[in-house]
């Protein structure tokens, strides 16, 4: 019995003594599992992605856990017992409302879901639609206007009236390619046209913009395989 | 010939990306970076703000979108803690917790930043809107405490931080929808000014907030936090990921042309 627990606190010892170098090789080892897909699909790359999954998903449970139900329902609630301060236990409201959750995994008490899932929409839609509506909708029709009030008062300059007039068309011709109440022939079917042009431009803008981001993260564990794995760099 | 090009092995294309990415980064190659107008305007502003202003800073990102938002967020917390403007961390995600934590605590040890004097880290919340609705009335009432455990009213900084009234920027470094929520809702309900940083994917949908003057500025992935690094002379990781990156996107710019040339003698032969 000794031995074993002399066995584990050399072990302990050991691994606390080189946590970062450990910590780079298991980073090293899951990240050309991880890339090894690239050749083809495999056990290293599944047991990678599994883990990957189940490590985030217990991560995200207990930082919900501590920075959530504790403060948020726990802790009140036992303040509110422990001091004898019964207005505290309101906050049962919320957090039996919040349980009522769970009610689907019993069947025979599953439609008790329909109230928590009733007061979110309720209090969500509430929420957005006025602060949507105004940011989305009102503020980007204010934005799309305003430059020819500019070019009115004759503050922009040549290109600037290029962009302000090229982004009103932009969004009257996108406009019309999803407007399906009137047949696309015709004049319509022109200025629908011009606005799959538009629609092409901003997908390849966002195709570019996606291949930056995923070579980004390329780059950054190639550098660190090579400067902090290899000691390359 | 025009066959074997059609058909290529897309592993062959993999190899071809990876030494595109190896070799640069050996050769430690850098290549200068021109700053853009919507991450010199996220600067501007807070090179602009006199000392001892407050900014917010929301860590919106998991491990997932590290490469891109951590040398954006290192590179403004740099900029920040050398102009005495103070930083609140927090985050609407579960998994940016730790992540914020960690390059807040970075940076403040390089830059000499005081914890609860220069900067301080709510850490996380459960709520989202709820938690940026919340902090608009009293930000005491979402986060009682410090990422550690400390009351907000034991920490010098928050004393006179309320709310967003008293908040110069809230900069939104994010890989999710997180933005255009800060925008909605502080930006039209508190008339916050608001920023972000963002990964690559998500970078073309935040443009019309910029048009719209609901965004401050906008820092595009990784070619944002080279950018900013740019601007306050730190030439970092993002600097020199930029350059690789000028090498891989020559790379596809060159594959995309040779496969659509192929492509189109292809079918111009077979009709």
């Amino acid at each position: 019995m000794g031995t074993l627990t002399d066995l584990i606190t050399l072990l302990v010892d050991f691994v606390t003594s080189h946590a970062q170098i450990l910590g780079i090789w298991v980073a090293a080892f899951f990240t050309l599992c991880i890339y090894s897909f690239l050749y083809r699909d495999n056990p290293f790359y599944r047991f990678a992605e599994h883990l990957f999954v189940g490590l985030s998903v217990g991560f995200g449970i207990v930082i919900s856990i501590h920075q959530g139900l504790i403060p948020f329902a726990w802790d009140p609630f036992w303040e509110a017992v422990t001091k004898r301060e019964f207005m505290g236990l309101l906050k049962l409201i919320p957090i039996a409302i919040g349980l009522l959750f769970f009610a689907r995994l019993i069947p025979k008490y599953s439609w008790l879901i329909r109230y928590p899932i009733a007061i979110l929409i309720g209090i969500g839609a509430g929420r957005a639609i006025p602060n949507v509506m105004d940011a989305f909708i009102f503020r980007q029709v204010h934005g799309t206007l305003t430059p020819f009030g500019k070019i009115h008062a004759g503050e922009l300059g040549f290109f600037a009236i290029f962009g302000a007039i090229l982004m009103l068309v932009g969004v009257i011709c996108t406009l019309t390619y999803f407007f399906f109440s009137i047949e696309h022939r015709g004049v319509v079917g022109r200025i629908s046209k011009v606005g799959i042009i538009f629609l092409m431009v901003g997908f390849g803008s966002a195709f570019g913009n996606t291949v930056m981001g995923r070579v980004s993260l390329l780059i950054q564990r190639v550098d660190f395989l090579l400067s902090d794995w290899l000691r390359l760099i | 010939m025009l066959e074997k090009l059609m058909s290529i092995d897309r592993r062959i294309v993999f190899i071809l990306v990876a030494i595109a990415v190896i070799i640069p980064t050996l050769l430690n190659v850098r290549f200068p970076i021109t700053v853009s107008q919507p991450t010199r305007s996220v600067y501007d502003f807070i090179d602009e703000l006199p000392p001892d202003s407050t900014i917010l800073m929301a860590f919106d990102y998991g491990p997932s979108s590290l490469a891109e938002l951590e040398p954006m967020a290192a590179a403004v917390l740099r900029h920040c803690f050398s102009k005495n403007v103070r930083v609140i961390g927090m985050t609407l995600l579960n998994v940016g917790a730790r992540l914020g934590d960690r390059v807040m605590s970075q940076t403040s040890a390089e830059m000499g930043a005081v914890d609860g004097e220069d900067y301080v880290f709510l850490g996380f919340r459960p709520g989202g809107i709820s938690v940026i609705l919340g902090m608009g009335t009293a930000i005491d009432s979402v986060f009682s405490a410090d990422y550690r455990g400390k009351p907000l009213s034991e920490i010098p900084m928050m004393q006179d931080v309320k709310n967003y009234d008293h908040i110069a920027l809230v900069l939104d470094l994010a890989s999710s929808g997180t933005p255009s929520t800060w925008i909605a809702y502080i930006n039209t309900k508190y008339k916050q000014q608001v920023a972000a940083g963002v990964t690559g994917v998500m970078v073309s949908e935040l443009y019309p907030f910029i048009q719209s003057g609901q965004l401050v500025g906008l820092m595009p992935g990784l070619l944002g936090a080279a950018e900013y690094e740019t601007l306050i002379d730190t030439p970092e990781k993002a600097t020199a990921g930029m350059s690789v990156q000028s090498f891989v996107h020559l790379l596809i710019f060159v594959l995309v042309v040779v496969g659509n040339v192929a492509f189109f003698i292809q079918r111009r032969r077979a009709q």
